[in-house]
């Protein structure tokens, strides 16, 4: 089988993505199915980013902040943590998979974490096949 | 411009179709009361199936381009409703997506949680008032002694009206206020500007909640959400504010916040406003900053305590969301 999952995630400025980055700088190898989004908080995440990666054919989708209370906007990482369990109820409800949309913690140490992290969802992503949303959408019929 | 000093002008054609609909769309425009007669004047409805009995045939003996205004009220659930968006789309010069069903999917929208497997099935074998034994199904072709038997074909998913032809403008609301579509039509008769195609029209750009003369914190705090009957609504103190989740965040202005008026939380039958392409995306993000915890067992708790968010985020707009239907 030669599925090769796409992992969307979108990392913190501050914490997640320096964790990323060290992963990096410390030559760490790990899959390459992940496509890194780089924003400041991850309490900028507004739901619609997330749904918007799964129309566009996301497999899996991740998202890293900073670790309770480490948010360099204090509260940025608490709000995220709320939307993510409201979309998780979301898409459960939509017939998708929850493993399908993930929330870690990972701080600018982190680099092994982050790395064995991004191994485990895309082997995840592997056991449950593709994401079927996207062929959902384009139904026949359509003009 | 008044309507009634521009009925010397040519009359404009006006069409006025139903989907996937309930009926209610073709009553709002009844209920101009006597502006109807006004509209009347300045066009001559040419087929409305509601009011007037016109075949298919003869719309699709018309001129391309013949009829001025189309209002397309109804969803695209079958081959009949598709059938009819692309005739009326080559017979109109301006087609407007009329109501939350043409919009964005609206009530009958809310089927994209089954497939048309399970809706056959609970409809013609398992309902409690069916007796079908053998289990039989409508097929959309059936001969008979008499020749073959036609009826359209039932489709997988219920559509929005842009899914299937293009549409120049969009009217929300279930239904429409009557005054919104009064302001549209007056602007089409007189020639007004018209805004760029693919506007949404007789609607503001703000939300309900900027509309919305409840009283209101920017902070909103809360610790649990109930449904209207669990509590007593003080009639004055914003719904959220109170518990109740109610669609104003995520909702466009433009109905005067008629439920909240009439102590009934918004429903969200306006779609989102502008810049925002989903109203659940646009709710989980505004109860996301609301939720009063940070423990992850104490979110969930009160997460728990909204009953079906898909079906309450998206009750008017689930064919027109970024998801679209459930997974089968
Ligand atoms: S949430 Fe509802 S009750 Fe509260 S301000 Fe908005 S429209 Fe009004
Ligand atoms: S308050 Fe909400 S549900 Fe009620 S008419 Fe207005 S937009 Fe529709
Ligand atoms: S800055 Fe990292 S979560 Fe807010």
């Amino acid at each position: 089988m030669n599925f090769r999952p796409t992992i969307v995630a979108f990392l913190c400025n501050w914490c997640a993505y320096t964790g990323a980055d060290l992963a990096g700088t410390s030559r760490l190898k790990y899959a390459p199915n992940i496509r890194i989004i780089r924003i400041m908080c991850s309490g900028r995440i507004d739901p619609t980013f997330v749904l918007k990666a799964f129309q566009q054919g996301a497999d899996g989708v991740l998202i890293c902040g900073c670790h309770p209370g480490d948010c360099h906007y204090q509260e940025g990482n608490y709000k995220c943590l709320r939307r993510f369990k409201l979309l998780q109820k979301y898409i459960a409800q939509m017939g998708i998979e929850k493993e399908r949309l993930q929330l870690e913690w990972i701080s600018a140490s982190e680099g092994k974490q982050f790395s064995e992290l991004v191994n485990n969802m895309t082997k995840t992503m592997l056991t449950l096949g593709p994401s079927k949303i996207k062929s959902s959408l384009e139904v026949e019929y359509i003009k | 411009m008044p309507l009634d000093t521009i009925t010397s002008k040519p009359k404009l054609k006006l069409a006025i179709y139903w989907g996937a609909a309930c009926g209610g769309c073709c009553v709002s425009v009844l209920d101009t009361h006597e502006k109807l007669l006004d509209i009347v004047a300045a066009a001559d409805p040419v087929f409305w199936p509601i009011a007037m009995d016109i075949k298919y045939k003869d719309v699709e003996d018309m001129p391309d381009q013949s009829i001025d205004l189309t209002l397309f009220n109804g969803a695209v659930r079958n081959s009949e409703n598709k059938r009819m968006a692309q005739v009326l789309r080559k017979k109109s010069k301006i087609l407007v997506a009329y109501g939350a069903c043409a919009y964005m999917g609206g009530i009958p929208g809310l089927a994209n949680f089954f497939t048309k497997e399970e809706i056959f099935r609970r409809a013609y074998e398992e309902s409690e008032s069916t007796l079908n034994p053998e289990k039989i199904r409508p097929v959309p072709e059936y001969e008979v002694p008499e020749g073959k038997l036609e009826i359209p074909v039932f489709f997988n998913d219920v559509l929005p009206l842009n899914k299937v032809v293009d549409v120049d403008y969009y009217i929300p609301g279930c239904p429409p206020q009557s005054e919104r579509l009064i302001e549209v039509f007056t602007a089409i008769v007189t020639g007004a500007a018209l805004p760029p195609k693919g506007s949404v029209v007789g609607a503001l750009e703000k939300t309900n909640c900027d509309e919305c003369k409840r009283k209101k914190t920017d902070n909103k705090k809360v610790k649990k959400f109930y449904r209207l009957w669990e509590i007593q609504d003080d009639k004055e103190t914003c719904f959220l504010e109170q518990g109740v989740i109610c669609m104003g965040p995520a909702t466009r202005g433009g109905c005067g916040v008629r439920c909240v008026e009439g102590n009934s939380p918004c429903r969200g039958c306006y779609g989102p406003p502008a810049a925002c392409s989903d109203p659940g995306a646009k709710m989980m993000s505004a109860i996301g900053t609301m939720i009063d915890a940070d423990k992850p067992e104490e979110i969930d708790e009160i997460i728990e305590s909204i009953v079906d968010p898909a079906g309450l985020f998206y009750r008017f707009s689930l064919p027109g969301s970024i998801l679209g239907r459930k997974l089968s």
